[in-house]
This record gives C-alpha cells, sequence and structure tokens, in this order.
C-alpha cells in the first residue's frame, strides 16, 4: 500500500473524528451524546470486547512449554543459571514477566545491524526501548492521575503522584512531565515508523491509526488544560456524575472536553479488535510466561492423542534376518529369517 | 557453489523493496529453495493429499479443494496453539526483530525479517479469522489465500531455520519458529513438503536414522570408526548395540554414524563412555536423536520421537544420554515428555561415576552428554591434556535449539575450556542465546539451496571471520549435528581453513588414557604437533641442546 495512503488515511480519520466531536457539540449541541451516551457505550464494548478476547486466547490449549531461553538453564549445583532470564520456576517466571512488562526487558536486549561492504556489525540501539518505556510510563501515570476525576475525595496517592509529576514546575500553569514524555515519546515512535525504511516498509494502517489516536488524546488534553483552561470543576462534576450513573452535563466546558472524551471512547472501542491487545497478551505468552523446568516437571498436552508409530517389532520383522548376520540380539529368532 | 560469487552474494543491502511487500511478487530464485518433496516418500508416513509436483512449476497439482483443507486447517491449530492464535494478534510491527535473522541479514530481502514472513501468515488470518480483516479487506492488512500467496509461504516458511532468535529480541516473545511450524504443518496437509525433509522423514519413521542406515551398515560404521579410534589411541573399543539390561541408552544423531567431522565427535563419545568403563548400548532401532519430523508437523514429530522411549523401556534401561545435536535437543527438553512420556519406566539419572543426581532431568530421564561430562570434569573424574589441542585455536558457536529452547551454555563452555588451551569468544552480539544460525538448519541443508544456506550462514561465518582476524581462530566448536554437516561447506566459502568440530571430538583428543597414553595421532588420525613422547627407554647424559632431538627419535608413532 502506497506510504502517503498508509499514513494519510488514519490521520485523516483520527482528524475527523476530532471535528465530528467539535461539530457535533460546538453546532449541534450533542453534549449529552458526547459527553454521556458514547463514553458508556465504549466503556461498555471495551469491556465486553477485553474480555471475549482474552477468553478467545484463553480457550486455545497450551500444548507445549515452549519458553524462550534467554540464558543459562538450570542444571547442575555448580552451574549459575539465569534465573530470570531462563526460569525454571513459577517465581522465576513472574520476576521475568515482571521484568518483561515493567521494564522491556526483552526491547532492552535489541541492537542494531549494520552491514559495510562484506562486513557486518551489531551496534547498541536502545531508543526504541527508552522511548516505548517513556511512552507506556508516561501513559499509566496520566491515566492514574485521571482518577482525581472520579473520586471525592481525591485520594492521596493519586495527589501524591500528582506532585511528584509536576516537580519541575516553575510558575503557573502546571506542566506535568507526563504530559511533555507522553507527547514527545508518541511522537518519537510515529517519527520512527516513517524515518525507518524497514519499519516504514512493515507498518500497516493499523499501526498509525492508533498513534494519530493516542497523539490526539494527548494534544486535545493537553491544550484543553493550558490554552483553552477550562473548567476543571465543571469537568469533575460531569465525569462523578458519570460514574453515580445519574449523568448531568455541566455548563462551562468547551467543545474540547468532548474532543477529547470522544477520541478517548474511539481508543476503547477499538483497543479490544487491534494490536493493542498486546497489552493483556504479554502476560498470556508461552514462550515468556513458562518455566524451563519440562525435563524435570512433566506438561501435559490437553489434546494428545495416540499417533501410528513404527514399532521395534514391525523393524525386527523386517531387518531381523541383517540384524542377526551381524550379531544383533533378537527379541524373537522367527524373525532371524 | 563455484558459480556462487562472493562479491555477488553481498552486494545488497539491509533495505526493503520498492514496492509494498503485498503487491511484490515472490520470484523462485535458484538456489534459494529445494526440491519438492516426492509422492511416494511421503506416503511411507501417510501424509494426506500427496501428489506429484515440482516447486519450480507454476501449477503445483494442488488439490481440488486446498484452500478449504488449509483455512480449516488454520482454524484447527488456532484452537490447539495459543501460541498461534496470540501471535496472530498481538503483533505491533515494532520492527525490532527485523534486522535479527540471518536471512535477512545474509539476503537483505525484506520478506525474510520476521515480522514480515509472520505477515505472510498473518495477513490471511485476518482475512479469515477477524471481523475487521473481513470488513475492511486490505485496509485492515488483509488479503486473500491464493495461489500467489501459497507460493510465498512455501517459498518464506523454507527460508526460516526455526533458530528464535527474533523471539528473544519481541517484546511479546513472539516466535517466527511457532509460525513457521504452523505455516509448514498447513503446507504439509495438501502435500507441499521439501524432498530433503521428507526423505529423512520416511528413512527415520521406517529405519530408524534419517540418513537411512540399515542394522549392518550401522554396525559396519561404527566398526570402521573403532579401527580408527584405535590406530589413534591403541584402544579397541566395542561399543554394543541393542543390549538389554544396560544401565543407560546412548542415542546420537545419526549424522554422526555417518559422515566426518560428526564420525570424529561419535569416537571422542566412545573413547570417553568405554574408557569410563560405563554400562550403556545403543540402538539401531533408535538410531536417531534428531528429528526432521519436527519440520513436517508435530503428529510426525512424535511419531519419530516415540522411538526413544519405546526402546528405553524394551531395553530396560535406567536412563537415557544424549549426544551433541541441536534440534534433538530443543524435542527433548520441550516435547519428548509431553508427546510419548511420562517415562516412569526410567529413573532419575545418576551418573555412575560421580554419583551426581541429574534433577533437572527428573522427569524426561535423559540427559545431554556435554551436562555428564562436565559433571565428570567438575568433580575430576578424567585425566585431560589439553595441549593435545594446542593447535587448536577453538571458537564455540552455540546452536540455536540448546541455546533459545533449553539454555546449555555453559556447559559446553567448561568442556572446551579444559580440553583446549586457546579459546576464543565471538562478539558477544552473536553468541549464547544471541547466536546466530548456521543457516541450514529445520530442514533446509540440502543441496540445491546452496545460495541460501549460504547467505543465511553468512552473519555467523562473518562472527568467525572476525575472530580469526582478532585472535586467529582455526576451529569452529559446536554441539550440533546439522551444525557439524552444514558449517564446513559454510566455513570453506566464507572462511575457508576453518575447521569445524564437535566439543567430544576435542574431549576424545585430550583424553589421557593412562599413564603411557603418548598418542600421536588424533582422532581425525592426523599428527598431533605437539604430542608428548614417551620418555626414552634408559636416558643418557647428553649435551644440552639435544634434549629435543631425542625425545623426537624417542617417537613411537
Amino acid at each position: 500500500m502506497n506510504n502517503g495512503i498508509k499514513i494519510g488515511v488514519p490521520l485523516l480519520i483520527v482528524v475527523a473524528l476530532a471535528a465530528i466531536a467539535w461539530i457535533g457539540t460546538d453546532a449541534f449541541h450533542l453534549d449529552m451524546l458526547f459527553g454521556v451516551i458514547i463514553p458508556y457505550i465504549a466503556l461498555a464494548l471495551f469491556i465486553v470486547g477485553f474480555v471475549i478476547r482474552i477468553i478467545k486466547w484463553a480457550r486455545s490449549a497450551v500444548p507445549f512449554r515452549i519458553p524462550t531461553t534467554c540464558g543459562q538453564e538450570k542444571s547442575m549445583p555448580w552451574v549459575k543459571q539465569a534465573k530470570l532470564d531462563n526460569p525454571s520456576s513459577s517465581a522465576g517466571v513472574v520476576g521475568r514477566m515482571l521484568l518483561e512488562v515493567l521494564c522491556f526487558r526483552s526491547l532492552f536486549r535489541n541492537s542494531k545491524a549494520k552491514k559495510d561492504g562484506d562486513k557486518l556489525s551489531f551496534g547498541s540501539a536502545k531508543w526504541l526501548w527508552l522511548f516505548a518505556l517513556a511512552f507506556h510510563w508516561s501513559m499509566l501515570i496520566i491515566v492514574f492521575r485521571h482518577l482525581r476525576l472520579f473520586f471525592e475525595p481525591v485520594p492521596a496517592i493519586v495527589t501524591g503522584v500528582e506532585v511528584v509529576d509536576s516537580a519541575f514546575q516553575i510558575g503557573l500553569p502546571i506542566i506535568y512531565i507526563t504530559d511533555v514524555l507522553f507527547v514527545g515519546a508518541v511522537t518519537f515512535l510515529f517519527l520512527r515508523r516513517v524515518v525507518l525504511p524497514q519499519v516504514r516498509y512493515i507498518s500497516l494502517q493499523n499501526d498509525f491509526f492508533p498513534l494519530f489516536l493516542l497523539l490526539g488524546i494527548g494534544i486535545s488534553g493537553v491544550v484543553m488544560r493550558y490554552f483553552f483552561r477550562i473548567d476543571i470543576v465543571a469537568v469533575k462534576e460531569l465525569t462523578m456524575s458519570l460514574v453515580a450513573f445519574q449523568p448531568v452535563i455541566p455548563e462551562n466546558v468547551g467543545p474540547i472536553l468532548y474532543v477529547h472524551l470522544f477520541l478517548v471512547s474511539v481508543l476503547l472501542i477499538y483497543f479490544p479488535w487491534s494490536k493493542l491487545m498486546h497489552a493483556p497478551g504479554i502476560f498470556l505468552s508461552p514462550t515468556r510466561n513458562m518455566a524451563n523446568n519440562n525435563r524435570a516437571v512433566r506438561h501435559v498436552n490437553p489434546w494428545n492423542y495416540p499417533v501410528k508409530v513404527h514399532s521395534y517389532e514391525e523393524y525386527e520383522e523386517e531387518y531381523g534376518e541383517k540384524m542377526k548376520r551381524v550379531g544383533l540380539p533378537l527379541d524373537s529368532e522367527t524373525n532371524a529369517g | 557453489m563455484a558459480k556462487l560469487n562472493k562479491e555477488e552474494v553481498l552486494n545488497f543491502e539491509l533495505g526493503v523493496a520498492d514496492t509494498p511487500w503485498m503487491d511484490t511478487p515472490t520470484v523462485f530464485k535458484e538456489g534459494m529453495y529445494c526440491h519438492a518433496a516426492k509422492k511416494k516418500t511421503l506416503d511411507v508416513v501417510g501424509m494426506p493429499n500427496t501428489h506429484d509436483w515440482s516447486s519450480s512449476d507454476e501449477d503445483w497439482n494442488l488439490p481440488e479443494d486446498w484452500k478449504e483443507i488449509l483455512l480449516d486447517g488454520m482454524k484447527d491449530r488456532l484452537e490447539k496453539y495459543r501460541s498461534f492464535r496470540l501471535f496472530m494478534d498481538v503483533c505491533v510491527r515494532c520492527g525490532a526483530c527485523a534486522d535479527k535473522c540471518h536471512f535477512y541479514l545474509g539476503s537483505g530481502d525484506p520478506k525474510n525479517m520476521p515480522v514480515l514472513r509472520a505477515e505472510l501468515l498473518r495477513s490471511v488470518y485476518r482475512r479469515y479469522f477477524t471481523t475487521s480483516g473481513k470488513l475492511f479487506g486490505k485496509l485492515a492488512g488483509a488479503r486473500d489465500l491464493t495461489e500467489e500467496v501459497l507460493h510465498e509461504w512455501w517459498y518464506y516458511f523454507y527460508q526460516c531455520t526455526e533458530c528464535r532468535r527474533c523471539s528473544a529480541f519481541c517484546p511479546y516473545g513472539i516466535d517466527q519458529a511457532e509460525i513457521t511450524i504452523m505455516g509448514r504443518e498447513l503446507l504439509n496437509l495438501i502435500g507441499l513438503n521439501t524432498d530433503w525433509i521428507a526423505g529423512p522423514v520416511s528413512n527415520c519413521f521406517m529405519k530408524g536414522n534419517h540418513v537411512g542406515l540399515e542394522p549392518q551398515t550401522i554396525m559396519g560404521n561404527v566398526e570402521f570408526m573403532m579401527d580408527d579410534l584405535e590406530e589413534a589411541t591403541g584402544v579397541h573399543c566395542e561399543p554394543s548395540f541393542n543390549r538389554k539390561g544396560a544401565e543407560i541408552l546412548f542415542v546420537v544423531p545419526s549424522g554422526d554414524l555417518y559422515a566426518e567431522p560428526g564420525t570424529f565427535t561419535f569416537m571422542g563419545y566412545i573413547l570417553l563412555l568405554e574408557h569410563l568403563g560405563l554400562d550403556y548400548t545403543l540402538s539401531t532401532y533408535a538410531s536417531e536423536g534428531g528429528n526432521f519430523g519436527f519440520f513436517t508437523s508435530n503428529e510426525m514429530a512424535k511419531r519419530l520421537n516415540s522411538k526413544m522411549y519405546a526402546e528405553a523401556k524394551r531395553l530396560g534401561v535406567k536412563w537415557i544420554l544424549g549426544g551433541e545435536c541441536g534440534h534433538m535437543w530443543r524435542l527433548v527438553n520441550q516435547y519428548m515428555d509431553t508427546w510419548n512420556g511420562p517415562a516412569d519406566f526410567l529413573e532419575m539419572p545418576v551418573s555412575p561415576i560421580t554419583g551426581t543426581k541429574f534433577e533437572n532431568a527428573a522427569s524426561t530421564k535423559m540427559v545431554h552428554i556435554t551436562e555428564f561430562t562436565a559433571d565428570l570434569i567438575y568433580h575430576n573424574k578424567i585425566k585431560l591434556d589439553p595441549s593435545r589441542n594446542d593447535h587448536l585455536n577453538v571458537t564455540f558457536h552455540d546452536s540455536c535449539n540448546t541455546s533459545r529452547a533449553m539454555g546449555l551454555l555453559e556447559e559446553p563452555r567448561y568442556i572446551v575450556k579444559h580440553v583446549c588451551n586457546n579459546f576464543h569468544e565471538m562478539p558477544e552480539e552473536t553468541i549464547r542465546e544471541k547466536t546466530l544460525c548456521c543457516g541450514s538448519g529445520a530442514g533446509l541443508n540440502a543441496g540445491e539451496n546452496m545460495e541460501l544456506r549460504m547467505r543465511g550462514g553468512y552473519p555467523r561465518a562473518d562472527a568467525v571471520r572476525s575472530v580469526i582476524e582478532r585472535f586467529g581462530v582455526n576451529t569452529l566448536a559446536n554441539i550440533c549435528a546439522i551444525d557439524r554437516a552444514a558449517m564446513p561447506a559454510l566455513m570453506d566459502y566464507w572462511v575457508p581453513g576453518t575447521r569445524v568440530t564437535g566439543v567430544h571430538e576435542l574431549v576424545g583428543n585430550a583424553l589421557v588414557l593412562g599413564d603411557d597414553d603418548y598418542r600421536q595421532l588424533d582422532l581425525r588420525l592426523e599428527e598431533i604437533p605437539n604430542a608428548k613422547q614417551p620418555p626414552a627407554p634408559e636416558p643418557e647424559p647428553v649435551a644440552e641442546t639435544a634434549e629435543g632431538e631425542a625425545s623426537e627419535g624417542g617417537s613411537n608413532a
């Protein structure tokens, strides 16, 4: 597919989505639709879709224990085992998984191959790891900070995270580190996809769409806060009413809030049907969530079935004469010919 | 091979094609693919939908309903393998795997980037098994299953050695080996195997080993090797076969019974085991550790693998010892017990020499010979003279399977360091869990696809070149029969003059059999350059410079 279409179409879709929410609320006053109905539907679809997908995965069997071992196995006591990269116990697996989920262990291994004439070299390549980490952690913290909109009083931990997150603050309005990191990291991931030939080549529209969507959410959130300066109390009025299932549309919130909310809703709806499911998927990945202890503990395949084999008896019947001639013992002398 | 010009082979960039991959037709390039499996070979083992066809033809003579068969096969496997379904769904195309595949690094063909090789299948999965793919088609990265797509699958799933290097780098552990395995299973539903895989499979099923050695030939080959071993060491060994009541069943890859340099490795095993006086036996029925069935289908792999436990049970041994082989150990470690266990007729493996209990093999009851030998060395149970290998400057190639599907990294190194004085590691990015494949694994070590093999092995060979230049390395040690079969050609092509050896060949050379072991020949029957000389019968007082001459004269080689 042409690069222009591959990148342009998802971008247009996201811009169109933002415009729909803006015009829908600003010109047609569909505040109820964009502020209440769609968010509710989106959340419901997210939960249902997410669960369906997990059930689908979970219903597929795990016939074999196939961890990718990335270090020394457990063998004799004097050989030092790589307990996290090649775990043999459940604790080791949990450790490996935590490293993977919290620190992106495998991505940290990344290198870049260079071919110079007839020579190959492998250079360090930690940028993807760094920005992926920055993106995912900022997103987590930002989502966590949003909890202030759904609790009254605001839990101390949320306020605590906010304080830390705004530690570089000089003057007003408050600038959150994670806001900057989030937009920066998503931009990096987008540029990387466009600039690196290999990554551009393998990218689908499905890869650009969520990036633009996230960028749209990030930007709409940032401008809402720093430029439109919308009434945060009114926003909380809305969110608290949603939590209480007694939705109230407040005054004093501009269409920008609905743009933000609508893009988040689209993300929620899109999530379970897309590659974004890598988030729960990693926990189910058989090459990462299993211990390398097959030789010590038997793994059972739920659909194991008997197969046709060539038995020793058949073998001896066929080769008994030849076996006898070279002095090999036979189970049945009748096979000696 | 002479036709294959190195400059031309390396005249590529690690880039991408000008056209989007879905619109880039697959051109079958001679030297990059294998011959088609013959119908009669596949019929031996009862594979479905066998037919005669040729991989270089346009028309593959497909069964009428090939598409339904494949899609049904996919559906079935999506339910049977969580790995398959998950790996179809969760890839984000971050590209971390893109430059990790040795075939991409050696060809620059973008469809050899693991992510794209997976997309070949994923795009069809989306089209038939996801709502978005059904609704939006190409916009959602989906495409129809056509004969062109099928040909593309065949071409590229037989350009993957299932080495799992991509999987080590993938943030979700997506393993292209799993996808290739599924892809090949699907192709085998409609009779599309390669001749180089189907042949060994039917051999192994009927005769017990890939190379098709009948019992009398095995015995003859072994006798021949034992004669050579006697010439080298002065010791006559007579390993037993099919002997009931032995304590240990020893299973090796059949390549070690058949061709150099594997035969030298076999001589090394036997010299060690006989020297220890171990109560072991080999089997002509279970005369194969490797398993080309694994490159065909899961079921086929299980059928071939069954012989090891069956024979261990019939002979009444206590446990199984396994030779140096890569994919054999992937299967022993990750599949055998699940397929054909529980091996409750066997006992927890215990080394009769050191008393070590191999608790890590408590269920499978099968021990790798480098674990066994490393344990011997650790407990000081064998005398070694590493100086016999002094003319060898050794580096160690981790085989893909023992590294990334087992983690057998230190044991072979421990041995090599004790039997050789000159050992140098290749660059860190090319060893251990990041090891680069020989380029000929997973059934690709045929003759007609030599260009593919040389390309796929180029990254490994280039890493060897770097230690040749830096340290003067001249020997590539390994613990894999495919390596021993494929690497000599690879080394000859890229870095001529590099010797390929199994670890136990080095052990056999260094093993001191007794106080009077003044061997002058190594297991290849070549002179050991600095072999120790037996003491002169009656040392006479001589001039100071004459010492060397005296000992030279005393050689009884």
